[in-house]
């Protein structure tokens, strides 16, 4: 049988030592009452071949980003993957290992983690980041958890500029938490939510009774918000400042640890991660050193062996849900810890200069695209705040008609902004956001791409 | 390398043959150098707007600290780390409650197709019908397997699916006006249950085990009452026990409104064989990366899809797919409690489950969980006689043994058996859990493991046990062979070392 190497003979002589006649015994304490009488209603076994070509059948009724020019991003970036990335991914030791439990066989993942975990404390400007968190949405919405156990308040504010996907997921996971979340309104002609000086936010947190400021920079519409602003703001007033950062563009934006932020999280996919249709992601998560015994998620850390040298070994553990149960600060337990080694390699395969030329790439060639989408006159600016690798532009047609034609001509012409929202339940970020398009550029995109796709989307 | 077989004290199993590497290395920070390169940036497309006058204030100053490294000084690199690691590759890996089953290789050459690598969660539907198709087909599968027909894949692992079905369990009781306080759970149960309970807004309360193994029914109907949210039991439990009054429970709870959760982490016993829908579960989680074989990744990502009664089904997260005629797509259920992560799912894992489904068909599926109960008792059948083994009776797909005993008469502790088994070139079982025994060894041998590799596995604990009563010492101080020896867990924690930190003086001219 696939994937059983026993023997029928091995099979009968197993049965004989365990003093059973057949299988069947093996299940006596299966009530007859809840045994299922019947086969499994699944379609038939396949062979390896057959299998293969099914995959590869399903596989080609799909017209993957990769294949396309590809301009949408709203938290999945299509950057390219270095080979020495997947190289490593596919290692049996790594790929085939569970949870680093067994240190003294398990120091590859362990060190793995630590120069990940060192990595993203580079990138955010952050004194220690976890292991990983699920996705960059979850990675929010437990900061949020978080900052309301340090505070020990059960409010947050959340900029309304955040990715409507993580606001949904902050208001599923502080709905069962009871914990209020209170949105602070974008300001429409830039396209920012932190406006310093402003009235709305102060008077927002005046009651000092809010746990964390979340904002994301850049924002949904690709903004860069003002952190050091919220930061001040959010200190002001007894809260934590939670930032939702780019990786990518941490190579050539601020760390929000020099801008004041508290907490720090991400969705880690661009770095070297497959878009796989938006997972698995790679949620990062980075504080503050003080906060470190309320953070979720598991931890490596530097220690010695009995002989005196150097290992690693997961550690603080007794915030988690194995040893604290209702207690534990999280009850994450599995993590994407293959993610985060393949953003450790992907760091290390384009290094310091490349990281930096990489997001600079992306932040030019987004600038040069809106211009050159605004010149054709079918696109209008919709924001004014100073952008990194994503734009909104107001399209003068109907949004999901051109992506659909756009897909024709072999482009994904970026993400509708009102299709993002759709289903989050949350608030819009824009009042009137139905032909709002937001595109994104990465390292990938030529000249001669961009140049074409204007010229195919202004001829349509 | 050292060979095991010099030390004095390594153990002269075959097993061993698994040598790694001696560790440790520096760190990737120490390696490379300034101008080191793996991958070029591209080369500039004529004139681009300067970067300061886009960014302004918001610009980086300091580059972050990260290393510049050679394509070959980085493979050598991850290359020695991956020697320092333990994976089902390198040996059986009779982890209990983690069903560390082989990886099939074709699962791993799906996901990486372009058709579904390269797909990007915003495509529009029509260029993704296949994956949409596959994801559609995955949840009908799932719903089958489990009898509980309203699926959504979104869960990112078991514990994610746990919070998940709390979260409509609280909507559903929420939308018959009823609030809701205490969660029962068992105290054999993993400690992932009640941690989710807490984030739920509930109150877990444990609920006692029997002299059986099973819940204490006494017990259950005490505490059974109006304000009673919901029962989590995982089943087979984690003893490795199918709970026998299990539609007793059920019934009980839901006479007095409470749903019921089934932790689901034990299904590779169960396959084709009985189903929790049909035993009166709502709902359920699977671990994709236990039951369905897609590799743990040292940590994750896994996936926890949750399957629920149709009662419930309209409260799931979404997107979860549908199908209309022979187009799929994607949507929230009606009384959906929201989104839990931002897109549809780890495609990546749902990929890999989907092919091991197919591969194997209801057949394949049901002598699955038939060998793995026989290799479980098969196991359990000949070390039951060496250690105690407080539940000893017909198990499904795992057992567990205790080494109180051991502990008392000879000093040993379970886990000094656990390195020892390092050094035979076994991953040992989990230790210390369930919470219910004591100096506890659970032990799921999985049904991939050759006949060999389990009475190589017996053998290796008849020779531990005959030096726990020779000279304990070196079970103590075991292991020996492996890349570092024991860890010194307390400094650890007591001087928390968490990342490497650049010197400093800012970064040296050599990287
Ligand atoms: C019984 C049980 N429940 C729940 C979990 C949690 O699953 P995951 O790690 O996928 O979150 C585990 C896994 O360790 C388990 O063994």
């Amino acid at each position: 049988m696939r994937y059983i190497p026993i023997t029928c003979e091995q099979r009968e002589a197993m049965l004989r030592a365990v003093g059973v006649s057949a299988i069947d015994e093996l299940f006596d304490a299966v009530p007859d009452a809840v045994r299922l009488k019947r086969p499994l209603a699944l379609p038939g076994p396949l062979t390896e071949i057959e299998l293969s070509r099914h995959l590869a059948s399903l596989a080609g009724h799909n017209a993957p980003a990769t294949g396309l020019v590809c301009l949408a991003g709203a938290g999945c970036y299509d950057h390219y993957i270095p080979s020495v990335v997947d190289h490593v991914a596919r290692r049996p030791e790594f790929f085939t290992a569970y949870t680093p439990y067994q240190p003294e066989v398990s120091q590859g993942t362990l060190q793995a983690i630590y120069e990940f975990q060192s990595m993203v404390c580079e990138l955010t400007g952050m004194d220690v980041a976890n292991a990983s968190m699920y996705d960059g949405a979850t990675a929010f919405a437990e900061a949020a958890l978080m900052a309301c156990r340090v505070t020990k308040r059960s409010k947050v504010l959340c900029a309304v500029s955040v990715h409507p996907a993580w606001r949904a997921t902050l208001a599923t996971y502080a709905a069962a938490a009871s914990v209020e979340v209170v949105t602070s309104p974008a300001e429409e002609t830039t396209g920012v939510s932190i406006v310093p000086g402003s009235s709305t936010l102060e008077s927002l947190l005046a009651g000092d009774d809010v746990a964390a400021v979340l904002v994301q920079s850049p924002n949904v519409l690709g903004c860069i918000e003002d952190v050091a602003a919220a930061a001040a703001a959010a200190h002001a007033h007894g809260a934590l400042a939670v930032v939702a950062a780019d990786p990518v563009l941490l190579g050539v934006l601020e760390a929000p640890g020099e801008l004041g932020a508290d907490i720090v999280v991400g969705e880690g996919q661009p770095l070297g991660n497959a878009m796989s249709f938006g997972g698995p992601g790679l949620g990062l998560f980075a504080c503050r050193e003080e906060f470190v015994r309320q953070m979720p998620g598991r931890l490596a850390g530097r220690t010695v062996d009995v002989d005196g040298a150097p290992a690693f070994v997961l550690t603080l553990s007794t915030r988690e849900q194995h040893i604290r149960r209702e207690k534990a600060t999280s009850n994450i337990c599995s993590n994407h810890g293959l993610n985060a080694l393949v953003a450790g390699v992907y760091l290390a395969a384009v290094g310091r200069s490349g990281l930096q030329s990489i997001a600079r790439d992306a932040v030019q060639k987004a600038c040069y695209l809106k211009g050159r989408l605004i010149e054709t006159g079918r696109f209008a600016p919709v924001t004014s705040a100073p952008y990194a690798r994503e734009f909104a532009l107001r399209y003068d047609g109907d949004v999901e008609r051109m992506r659909s034609e756009m897909l024709e001509r072999g482009y994904l012409a970026g993400v509708g902004l009102a299709e993002l929202c759709a289903g989050s339940g949350r608030p819009a970020v824009l009042s009137d956001q139905d032909s709002v398009v937001l595109f994104a550029v990465t390292e990938k995109r030529t000249r001669e791409e961009l140049d074409a796709f204007v010229r195919e989307v202004s001829s349509l | 390398m050292s060979a095991p077989a010099e030390h004095p004290a390594a153990a002269n199993s075959d097993a061993a043959a698994h040598r790694p590497a001696r560790g440790p290395r520096e760190l990737i920070f120490e390696l490379g150098a300034e101008e080191s390169r793996c991958v070029e940036a591209p080369a500039p497309e004529g004139e681009w707007e300067p970067l300061e006058a886009l960014l302004g204030d918001a610009l980086r100053k300091t580059p972050p600290a990260l290393p510049n490294v050679s394509e070959l000084e980085i493979m050598r690199h991850y290359g020695h780390l991956a020697e320092m690691n333990f994976g089902v590759d390198s040996g059986m890996y009779p982890l209990g409650s983690c069903t560390m089953k082989y990886n099939p290789r074709i699962n791993e050459d799906a996901c990486r197709l372009d058709g579904f690598a390269g797909a990007h969660p915003h495509q529009p539907a029509a260029s993704v019908q296949g994956l949409l198709e596959l994801m559609w087909e995955l949840q009908e599968a799932l719903g089958e397997i489990s009898g509980l027909p309203g699926v959504t894949l979104q869960p990112a692992a078991g514990a994610h699916g746990e919070l998940t079905a709390l979260m409509c369990f609280r909507a559903y009781h929420l939308d018959q006006g009823d609030v809701r306080k205490r969660v029962l759970i068992p105290d054999s149960a993993h400690g992932t249950n009640p941690a989710t309970v807490s984030m739920c807004g509930y109150e877990a309360e444990t609920i006692p085990s029997g002299s059986d193994g099973g819940v204490d029914m006494e017990a259950l109907r005490a505490a059974l009452a109006q304000d009673v949210a919901a029962v989590m039991l995982t089943n087979p439990n984690t003893l490795g026990l199918f709970e026998a009054s299990i539609l007793d429970i059920t019934e009980a709870a839901q006479a007095v409104g409470a749903l019921v959760y089934c932790d689901g982490a034990n299904m590779n016993a169960v396959l084709g064989i009985s189903r929790p829908g049909d035993m009166g579960f709502d709902a359920l989680h699977f671990n994709l990366h236990k039951t369905f074989s897609t590799p743990h990744g040292g940590g994750g990502p896994g996936a926890g899809p949750v399957c629920v009664t149709e009662k419930l089904a309209s409260y799931l997260p979404g997107p979860v797919v549908v199908r209309d005629g022979d187009a799929y797509a994607g949507r929230m259920p009606e009384r959906s409690i929201g989104r839990v992560r931002t897109f549809w799912g780890n495609v990546g894992v749902l990929v890999r489950a989907y092919a091991y489904i197919r591969a194997l068909g209801a057949e394949g599926l049901r002598e699955v969980s038939e060998q793995a109960v026989l290799s479980a008792n098969y196991l359990r059948q000949r070390l039951s006689g060496l250690f105690d083994c407080p539940f000893c009776r017909m198990c499904m797909h795992e057992f567990v043994l205790s080494g109180a005993a051991m502990r008392k008469e000879h000093g040993v502790r379970t886990l000094d058996i656990a390195k020892r088994l390092l050094d035979h070139g076994f991953h040992p079982p989990t230790v210390y859990f369930p919470l219910i025994v004591e100096e506890s060894m659970m032990i799921e041998p999985t049904e991939t493991e050759p006949l060999s590799a389990l009475d190589a596995f017996v053998d290796a604990m008849i020779s531990i046990a005959e030096e726990i009563r020779t000279d304990p010492e070196i079970v103590k101080n075991a292991p020996y062979t492996t890349p570092v020896r024991r860890l010194d867990e307390a400094r650890a924690a007591r001087t928390p070392d968490l990342r490497w930190r650049p010197d400093p003086g800012g970064l040296s001219a050599d990287g």
